[in-house]
């Protein structure tokens, strides 16, 4: 009866079928799934609360780290493990000891980065529209200046995440998996939310927040626990991120602020800012002509991110779906007075 | 980091070095910092490509010295051709997001910072260039403190650049329409005023006035294609702090921060010198919305 | 029409998938005659300039190579190629592109990317595989203590670049009239993997022979001044003073030294050559230290190129617009010349047996003798300090190779 319910079942199915159908695109599309978490996640505060950050790659990286010190130091002590001088501490845990690793990682990076959500709201909340930006911009720069200079965490030289006790087959697809689960709880978890009180509360808050607040909506609550709900999954993300890549240092792998730090908006604009499946649908579209074209542009790849961009901005601000939704309204479930001029946005119940 | 204090307790003839390195270097933060404030007072586009502008600037000293011609003379070519440059920017993005929210200018401006970032660094490569002056170098109290020329030379210059500017926003006509658009631009289209050219003319004189600090800058420091950021983020540090259409302000600010970041690179070591520049950002939205909610609840 | 566009998402999902699984892999690890080797390499990002110095190393090296009879491996000549991706010079994509070169491209045989950063993401995963990896640009000292068993490197390590100069210093302390142990040193390394592990072995160095440390400042990524650092320096007034930064290190260090009269008697950097900073700053580079892998003027001699300064000849002949031969080039085509010995050696193309032939490798070759250590590190070449005197690089130690004597103190300009 649910058109949507098909679609989700479909891409499920993609995702478990995948990794059999093209072992050797693992990687690829493990990366997809966390595309996928990026730009959805994005959106919960972009596109439904209207707070448009520059600067959500802060909490990847951060959970990454905490991770990383959770599943480090559970063995060693982490100073000694990433200073040159503790080189002879080998990252060749026991699975049991892995494997405890990585859950207490995990859950320490997404509950870490709930607690730096609420802290970084008292503060980044007070500033509006293009401050927002700015601000979070400021964050995820800084925050990866900062870990440079902690020489803890190894500094700007980064630190080695224990190696995975089996074999690198079963390894990506034990991480395949989890990146999945990952991204599909993000989605299900999101979309149960936007359908809440809590959803149209920060609709509210995008679209006038003086009158949100007015009305007796608790505006300062709700958008931290919108960020809070952002960086718990991108911790998660991080956490997965940083022990696929095995190796991890601040500037590059856990604050990419223009490489993954500006895809999540790009793939989120274009897909269409706002709705639930435009980042799943942009993410994908991106991820996928990224993946094929990128090493083949020698350099012009980054100028044509700029220009899409650019474009996406300029020209297509409403994205794929937004696009989609008004070339045909009925299909989203949009009734159109055709004897009406204004084009009152109801949004059905797809 | 207290032997650092200890050091200019000691010998307090450095802290005159830092101080000086600061206020030179600052002048130049100035001037894109004061384009900026002109930007965003006028059309209110947050241009985040603020330090792009600057360091393509930089590449005409940089080309000029390929040639053999003194880099001090591409100030007339980076003046002018960024002008174009800026006006050609203005009529294919800033003129469609200017109706927009802010956050379109402020994200479309980024995407044009990569556009010009990788655009430079396909042309001329990542690696960190400058631009020789060939100038003196003046000793003080016993060579402990030193001044290269190049330095006192752009201080007269931005010094210069600014007055010229202040005086065409006063006397002439497309300045006066300048401040008329920024007070009103209904009004001002009421009077007859062509604000889109006025809009045009605005970002122009920006990307020009970048493009010359560019040169300044890479007669003093070096230039790499990437290293736009921390201009911008300098450029809205100080006109975060000293506000809009107040450009004593933006000299006080510009130049504290060019005194701040010397000051952390001696006191906190060079890995935090631009950590600095971001951390002032921070602390100074903190500080204008610490400001604005005061005036909020007065208001109430 | 409703249902059509309901579908939209799966449709560009089945796209995606059909689009991924025609771009099957194109190459195996040895077919007919040609054995395809695989390096992911900067051609864009901050370490082009000299990952395509080192593309053009390997490619020189394999034109060599085939144009002399190629490889021969039971009776039989093998013909190499190498199949090249761009890195961006970020670790994490090096690490993306290893598991596609080995994964779908059925790559058994790689070649190292630019940079110790890069080649630190690729260990862990051609570990991961067993497939051996010749590497000619990844210095770091750290590479080489994790274990790695397939991992070998051409090139000597990063914490002897700078310690030599300790013990020039030393030497001209003596002569002087002083003991080593009164040297104070002033220095400034960028965070990254490489510099620091410059850094280490500096101090370990210092440390040995009692020198005092009096600046220990680290260089951000994004460097454009280090005015600060430099009037530190002129307070405490240091005998030696050693900066590392890649390029852009070198290039602020020389223009500020220069304009704040920095007059400490012995001063030493890395990357003076790729900086360039002779022809950008003329005589006020003079008598700057620098160390470097390797040098046409040395009188290291080999099987494929003959000697050192064939090498330079042949190179520059071949490539338009090197004025100097960068070593990142020469090293790159001594890692391939390593893979042609091993197989040769091994009379096999099984990766286990290429890799305990390469482990076995003792020759000796333009670029120097080359003989790796159990860590994988290669233990039979020295680095090479090199003064810059009247704008030409003079090798003035270990005294075995030296050319000219160093000048001291250094005159500031």
């Amino acid at each position: 009866m649910n058109k949507e319910n098909y679609v989700i079942a479909a891409v499920v199915i993609f995702g478990v079928a995948a990794p059999f159908l093209f072992p050797n695109y693992m990687v690829q599309i493990s990366l997809l799934w966390i595309m996928i978490l990026f730009a959805l996640t994005w959106d919960t505060l972009g596109g439904q609360m209207g707070y448009n950050s520059l600067g959500n790659i802060t909490f990847f990286g951060v959970g990454m780290y905490i991770s990383a010190i959770v599943q480090v130091g559970m063995v060693y002590d982490v100073a000694l493990y990433a200073s040159p001088d503790g080189a002879a501490l080998t990252g060749n845990f026991a699975p049991t000891q892995y494997f405890t690793g990585l859950g207490l990682g995990i859950l320490a990076a997404a509950v870490g980065n709930v607690i730096l959500a609420i802290l970084l709201s008292q503060i980044f909340f007070g500033l509006r529209g293009p401050y927002f930006a700015i601000g979070t911009l400021g964050l995820a720069l800084a925050a990866g200046e900062l870990l440079g200079a902690w020489d803890y965490v190894g500094g700007s030289g980064g630190i080695a995440l224990p190696v995975f006790p089996f074999d690198p087959t079963t390894q990506k697809f034990f991480f395949y998996f989890l990146c999945l689960a990952a991204a599909f709880l993000t989605f299900a978890f999101l979309r149960w939310l936007y359908k809440t009180r809590f959803g149209l509360a920060i609709n509210a808050i995008r679209d006038d927040e003086e009158k949100a607040d007015a009305m007796g909506i608790h505006t300062k609550r709700h958008k931290t626990v919108a960020w809070c709900t952002s960086a718990f999954f991108l911790g998660i993300s991080g956490a997965l991120f940083g022990n696929m890549t095995g190796f991890i240092e601040p500037l590059e792998v856990a604050f990419p602020t223009v490489t993954f730090g500006i895809f999540m908006v790009a793939m989120a604009l274009l897909g269409g800012k706002g709705t639930l499946w435009g980042p799943v649908l942009g993410a994908f579209v991106f991820h996928t002509v990224k993946e094929l074209t990128w090493t083949y542009l020698l350099g012009w790849q980054w100028i044509a991110l700029g220009a899409l961009i650019i474009l996406n901005t300029v020209y297509f601000q409403q994205g794929i779906l937004g696009w989609a939704r008004e070339k045909w309204p009925e299909t989203f479930g949009i009734t159109v007075d055709k004897d009406m001029s204004s084009g009152s946005e109801e949004r059905g119940t797809s | 980091m207290w032997d650092n204090i200890m050091v200019l307790v000691a010998a307090p003839v450095f802290n005159i070095q830092l101080l000086l390195d600061g206020i030179f270097i600052g002048a130049i933060f100035a001037l894109a910092a004061y384009g900026l404030a002109l930007v965003w007072g006028v059309m209110n586009v947050k241009n985040l490509a603020q330090g792009e502008l600057v360091i393509m600037g930089g590449y005409f000293a940089y080309v000029a010295t390929l040639y053999g011609i003194h880099p001090l003379w591409a100030l007339i070519p980076a003046f002018f051709i960024m002008f174009g440059f800026g006006w050609v920017v203005y009529k294919l993005i800033i003129s469609k997001v200017i109706e927009r929210d802010l956050f379109t200018s402020l994200l479309a401006t980024f995407g044009l910072a990569l556009v010009i970032q990788q655009g430079l660094n396909l042309a001329f490569g990542p690696e960190v260039q400058t631009a020789n002056s060939g100038m003196a170098i003046r000793s003080i109290f016993d060579g402990l403190v030193t001044v290269a020329d190049i330095r006192i030379l752009s201080l007269i210059i931005c010094a210069i650049l600014a007055g010229a500017v202040v005086l065409f926003m006063k006397k002439s006509r497309m300045g006066q329409a300048i401040r008329a658009t920024s007070q009103d631009a209904r009004a001002a289209r009421v009077m007859g005023i062509n604000t889109e050219r006025v809009y045009a003319f605005t970002f122009a004189l920006n990307a020009a006035i970048c493009g010359a600090a560019g040169v300044l800058i890479s007669m003093i420091w070096v230039i790499q294609p990437f290293y736009g950021v921390p201009h911008s983020i300098r450029a809205f540090v100080v006109v975060t702090a000293a506000g809009l259409g107040n450009l004593p302000g933006v000299i006080i600010a510009a130049l504290g921060l060019g005194v701040a970041e010397q000051y952390s690179g001696f006191i906190l070591g060079a890995e935090f010198q631009q950590a600095t520049v971001v951390i002032l950002l921070i602390l100074v939205l903190m500080w204008r919305q610490f400001q604005m909610s005061k005036t909020r609840q007065v208001v109430q | 029409m409703t249902r059509n566009v309901k579908k939209i998402p799966f449709a560009v999902l089945s796209l995606s998938a059909l689009a991924l699984a025609l771009a099957a892999p194109a190459n195996a690890k040895v077919e007919g005659d040609t054995i395809t080797l695989g390096s992911a390499i900067s051609f864009t990002g901050k370490y082009s300039t000299n990952g395509i110095h080192a593309k053009n190393g390997y490619d020189l090296a394999v034109k060599q190579i085939n144009a002399a009879g190629g490889v021969k491996v039971g009776g039989k000549s093998y013909k190499i190629k190498v199949v090249y991706y761009d890195d961006e010079s970020t670790p994490a994509r090096t690490g993306q592109l290893l598991e596609r070169l080995i994964n779908q491209d059925g790559i058994k045989y790689i070649l190292g990317p630019y940079s110790s950063a890069t080649t630190k993401a690729a260990a862990p995963i051609i570990e991961k595989y067993k497939i051996p990896m010749v590497e000619a640009e990844g210095a770091s000292r750290s590479l080489f203590t994790k274990g790695y068993k397939y991992l070998f490197a051409v090139l000597s390590t990063s914490e002897q670049y700078l310690a030599s100069t300790l013990e020039l210093a030393g030497e001209i302390a003596v002569k002087n009239g002083k003991k080593a142990s009164d040297v104070k040193i002033a220095m400034a390394f960028e965070g990254d993997p490489f510099s620091q592990d410059v850094r280490a072995g500096v101090v370990e160095d210092a440390k040995k022979r009692g020198m005092k440390i009096v600046i220990d400042d680290k260089l951000p990524r994004d460097l454009n001044d280090m005015a600060a650092t430099l009037t530190k320096t002129k307070a405490l007034r240091p005998d030696l003073l050693l900066v590392s930064g890649h390029s852009k290190g070198a290039v602020t260090a020389a223009r500020q030294i220069a304009e704040m009269k920095i007059n400490v008697p012995m001063i030493a950097m890395t990357h003076c050559e790729s900086g360039k900073i002779v022809t950008k700053f003329g005589a006020s580079a003079d008598d700057i230290l620098c160390p470097t892998q390797w040098a046409e003027t040395l009188s290291y001699k080999g099987d494929t190129f003959g000697t050192a300064a064939d090498f330079d000849k042949l190179f520059k002949a071949t490539y338009e617009g090197y004025k100097n031969v960068p070593y990142q080039s020469a090293q790159a085509a001594a890692a391939v010349i390593v893979w042609k010995t091993a197989f040769e050696k091994a009379q096999s193309f099984d990766t286990e047996k290429v890799r305990d032939a390469i482990s076995a490798v003792e020759i000796s070759t333009f670029y120097g003798n080359i003989k790796f250590s159990e860590a994988g590190n290669n233990i039979a070449k020295p680095m090479v300090l090199r003064q810059i005197q009247k704008g030409k690089y003079n090798v003035v130690a270990p005294a075995k190779w030296a050319s000219s004597s160093v000048n001291w103190p250094r005159t500031a300009k």
